[in-house]
Parts: structure tokens; sequence; C-alpha cells
């Protein structure tokens, strides 16, 4: 089955992650423009990680066979540093259009601050201009009232509710995000929060549309294997496989791919351009179709992974 | 066929035009317009728009327009862009600007440039005005760890033998053998062999022996022209040994040498002289082998 993580941020993750991905068979990631641990002080730091996303970060993963897109935006927690924020809002027009992105984002809320809300009204009018759809990042501190409130502002800035994928929902922001026309997708955290079991149930109440699942792994305790694995348990746990797919690959394709910047055809048969830029030397994908494999379990790292032969 | 050599930016345009008659409006436009006066903003929006208009298939070009591009820039090889990479050259320069302006603007699209961006504006390196000014920026893409940005450079580009100076260019040699690139599309690569490169291959070469890693056999290209004792010694070591391309390597670039000491190694392998004496055998030949 081929895979797609719509919310990882592998800038903060190493080659064993994406060897493991690759291998399970993710053929796809989105990269958001987030907030990297470290605040930057100012606006040129700013433009040398959307430039990684767009450039290293790409190749990077093509290295591994694997399809590198991002979203661009300004997160909710710098848009609390004014004068960092101006700065980032007034070049992100340069990112907007460059190629593999698929949407603004990752912005909403964080402490819900009359800053935050500034930038996220801004980017949802550059999302418009852009005609790009809208990546949303709900806020893990009051979080229902902060989802509810994302909405209410997409929808005064005339977004139609399609074009926005409302992230890191659980049970009890689910059902109001697909009653008015969103996309839900939901974080699978390895410890608290959203975990695989309860996905599954989710999967049993909800079915399949307009949902999707990511790990946002990133430089924290967190899963870059996430949704292999709950691909996996899903299907043990008898979610029929049609669900899974969609949940796991076809959602994300069909809410990113609105963009126009991201293809099924990408990483089936890439462009020759592409093959001899992004996938040289990769064996992967040379104008074919990619090695299909069953998503798996990471490999644990067992003793015998430390002899040195 | 008119005598005149036409600009690279008419020639880029022509192609696309051909090629893709549906984006052939667009394109003449927005060159128009760039041309007569427009804002940096202009500028990038048309570049980033290009693919999206354009495509991204391969240039189709024939003898002709490879002929025509050698009139509009001696050394200038199309061969293996892709229509995207031609669209947004032929807007990059078709804007009016002065060299400061071009230097400025070119500037900004490499420090936000996406990976096909990056490997765009290098290939474009001997088209700039002012050639000069871009010495470094190219440096910097003979540093890439991108290969594919770092081909963009150092392969079929006429930039890095005309203006690197030494040390720059011995680099990019070496990366190229580090990022397993061949050496055989790097232009000027005999013309720029010096001893410098040459120690700094051999010792290379015994780094790599001395981990009982593989040598490429390209290596000694850089090295016969100028090599020392020690490196005839080398090269002694490379003729002799069990692979077929490395011994023809080893003697090519014993041949290549103007010492009487290479001469005399290389006669004590008659069979290999042979080879190499037939004119069967050259770099490239071995090295695509």
């Amino acid at each position: 089955m081929m895979l797609i993580d719509p919310h990882i941020h592998m800038f903060s993750r190493t080659t064993d992650d994406y060897e493991a991905m690759a291998a399970a068979g993710v053929v796809a990631v989105i990269e958001p423009a987030f907030w990297v641990g470290q605040p930057r002080t100012s606006v040129d730091t700013y433009i040398d990680y959307l430039s990684t996303i767009v450039g290293w970060e790409r190749f990077r993963a093509a290295q591994f066979g694997i399809r590198h897109y991002c979203t661009i935006g300004l997160n909710s927690k710098e848009a609390n540093n004014e004068a960092l924020a101006e700065g980032v809002l007034e070049i992100l027009p340069r990112f907007l259009l460059k190629e593999g992105v698929v949407a603004v984002g990752e912005i909403g809320y964080d402490e819900q601050t009359a800053l935050e809300d500034r930038a996220l009204r801004a980017q949802l009018e550059l999302a418009k201009e852009f005609d790009l759809p809208v990546q949303v990042h709900t806020p893990h501190r009051d979080k229902k009232s902060g989802t509810t409130r994302t909405m209410d502002v997409c929808e005064e800035h005339g977004i139609a509710p399609h074009k926005v994928i409302i992230d890191h929902n659980n049970e009890e922001t689910v059902t109001e995000v697909l009653d008015r026309g969103f996309w839900a997708a939901f974080t699978l955290y390895p410890k608290t929060k959203m975990g695989s079991e309860r996905m599954v149930d989710i999967a049993r109440r909800f079915g399949s549309e307009r949902m999707m699942i990511d790990s946002s792994a990133d430089w924290g305790v967190s899963d870059p294997m996430a949704v292999p694995k709950t691909a996996t348990l899903m299907l043990q746990r008898g979610i029929p496989q049609a669900d899974v797919e969609r949940l796991c690959y076809a959602n994300a394709l069909a809410a990113y791919g609105q963009s126009g910047q991201m293809n099924e055809t990408d990483w089936l048969e890439p462009a020759p351009v592409d093959q001899r830029t992004l996938f040289e030397g990769n064996s992967v994908l040379r104008g074919q179709s990619p090695v299909v494999q069953e998503p798996a379990q990471a490999p644990a790292r067992a003793d015998e992974d430390l002899l040195i032969e | 066929m008119n005598d005149e050599a036409k600009r690279p930016a008419t020639l880029l345009s022509e192609w696309v035009g051909r090629q893709v008659p549906a984006a052939a409006d667009w394109l003449a436009e927005a060159m128009e317009r760039l041309g007569s006066g427009a804002t940096d903003r202009d500028l990038y929006l048309a570049v980033s728009l290009a693919p999206r208009k354009v495509g991204k298939d391969d240039l189709t070009l024939d003898e002709a327009d490879l002929s025509s591009a050698e009139r509009a820039r001696p050394g200038w090889s199309p061969a293996g862009w892709s229509v995207d990479q031609a669209a947004r050259l032929a807007v990059l320069l078709a804007a009016d600007s002065d060299d400061e302006t071009f230097a400025r603007r070119l500037d900004a699209l490499f420090r936000t440039g996406d990976v096909g961006e990056l490997i765009t504006f290098y290939r474009g390196l001997p088209l700039y005005p002012a050639p000069e000014r871009h010495v470094a920026r190219a440096a910097e893409g003979a540093r890439s760890n991108m290969k594919a940005v770092f081909n963009a450079v150092a392969h079929y580009n006429p930039y890095p033998a005309e203006m690197f100076e030494e040390g720059t260019w011995n680099h990019m040699v070496l990366k190229a053998l580090f990022v397993e690139s061949p050496l055989y599309p790097i232009r000027g690569l005999d013309d720029r062999a010096n001893p410098a490169l040459m120690r700094m291959l051999c010792d290379y070469a015994h780094e790599r022996w001395a981990a009982s890693r593989p040598v490429s056999i390209e290596l000694w290209r850089c090295v016969g022209p100028h090599a020392d004792a020690q490196a005839i010694d080398d090269l002694t070591r490379v003729i002799g040994s069990e692979d077929e391309r490395e011994r023809l390597a080893g003697a090519l670039a014993l041949k290549a040498s103007p010492d009487p000491e290479a001469a005399r190694r290389l006669a004590a392998a008659p069979e290999l002289r042979a080879k190499i004496e037939s004119g069967a055998v050259s770099w490239e030949s071995l090295a695509r082998r």
C-alpha cells in the first residue's frame, strides 16, 4: 500500500527515518513550515529555513525515493514576535509559488493572542490570492474553542471549507470539523494525546471521508512511522482496506492536490527532468512503479545492529 | 540562415515557443513587459510561474539549434535542458537592468530558490552580464551537496573554466569525485590541469587506497599532464591493476605526461600502449564504459 504522511518535519529527522519510511511504503511527505524549537530572531533566518524546506530537504527526501512537499507560512508561536512577523509576512509571497508548495501552513492559533489573529488573517488572504489550500494548526491548549474559532475566521475570510485542512483533531473536535465541511487530520502521538488505538475507534465511528492521519514528527518525542504503524493496526482490526487507503493516502492527495502541485504521477511517473535531478542515483523510482510494500513496523534496533563487521 | 548571431534570450524564447505553442504568448508578453522596465516582484513572479506555464518536458533541440547556441555564446551547451529552465532564463535575461541590478536580483533569486530554480540559475551562468560578479555564487554551487545542483555548475558549463581561479577550480574537480559525479562533462578539464590539482588528486587516491576503497579512473586524467616522479609511480601501480579500465586509464595518463620516464613506464606495457595508440580509447569512452 502506498502511504503519504501529510504532516511531518523532516528538517528535524534523520536519514534512518527516511529509510524506514520508504521501506514501509511512504511515497510522499508534506513538511509544514513550523517553529524549530529555538525562536528565530530575524527574518533572514526565517528565509533560510523556508529555502531549506523548498530546497535541501526536498533533495534529501528524494535520495530515499520519497517525494517531498511543503506548506509555507508563519507559525502561530512566532507570530507573537511582532517585528519578526511583519518581516515574514512580507516575504511569504516569494515562497508561495515555489515548486512543491501545497498549502499555506501550518497557521492558526497557539495562545489565541491578537498578534496570532492578525497573522492568521493576513495569511488567509494570501491563500486566497495564490489560490492555495490552508493547513491549520489547532492549539494544544483550549483546543475545542480554538478550533471552532479558526473555522469561523476561515469562513469570515471567504475561504471554502474544502480548501482547509484542520489538523491535530481529537474525538472532541472532529464532529464539528466534518459537519462544517472542512478536512479533518489526526496527529498520532506515541505517548499522550491521540494514539493509534484511538484512531482505530475514530475510523470505526466516522469512516474515512475527508479524514487523514499524520505523524507531525519533529524534534520532540514523536514517531515518523506513525502512519505506516497505524495503517497496519487499522487493517489488523478489520477496518476495510479502502478506508485505510483513504485515511493514509488518497485523502491527503485530494486535499493538498488542490494546489496543483502534488500529483500521483510525481512518484509514479516523474518527469524526466525530475528523474535526473531529484531522483538521480535512486533506483526506486526510475519512470516505473515504486516498490510497493506492506506497511511494516519500524525495525527495532537489535543488538546485532551494533556489531561492526 | 542568417549569419547574425542571435542573443541567448531570443533563442531560448524561440525554442520554448516552438515546443509549447500554448505558452508562447505568455512568454513573449512577459519578456516584453520585463524588457521595458519592470519591478523586482514582476521578475520574481514570472520566474516562479514559468514551469506552470510551459511544463517541465525536456527541451527538444537539433544540431542547428546547438550551433546557434554556440554562435550566440561560445561554449554554451543547452543540450539536456528542460523547457521550464529555458523559459526561466529567458525572462531573467530579458529583464531590463544594469549589471548591478541584475546581480542583486539574481542573488535574491538564488537565496530563495527551490531545487529546480537553483539548477536553472547555475546552468545560466555563462549567459549573465558581467560574469565576474557571479564567481562567489558559482563557487557556492560547486560546494553544494545536492548533486544535481553541483552538476549544474560543473557539467557542460563553460563558466568555471573561464572564471574560477585555480584553488576554486581544483576543489570543484575534487568535489566531483566526492559526490561521485563524472569528470568528463566538465568543460576545460584538460586545459585547466595543474600541478597543485595533480598533487591533491594523488593524495586523495592514496587515502582511498589506504581505506581499500575504489579510485575513480577519471582521477588520473588530471594527473598525467603534470605527473611528478611520485605520481608516475602511482600511475605505474594503476597500469598493473587487475581492472582493465584502470589499466587503460593509467596508460592514458602516462601518455599525457611529457616526462620521458612516463614514456618508459608505458613502453614496459606494450599491449596497453598499443591499445592507447590505436586511438580507440578515450577518457570519455572509458568513463562511460
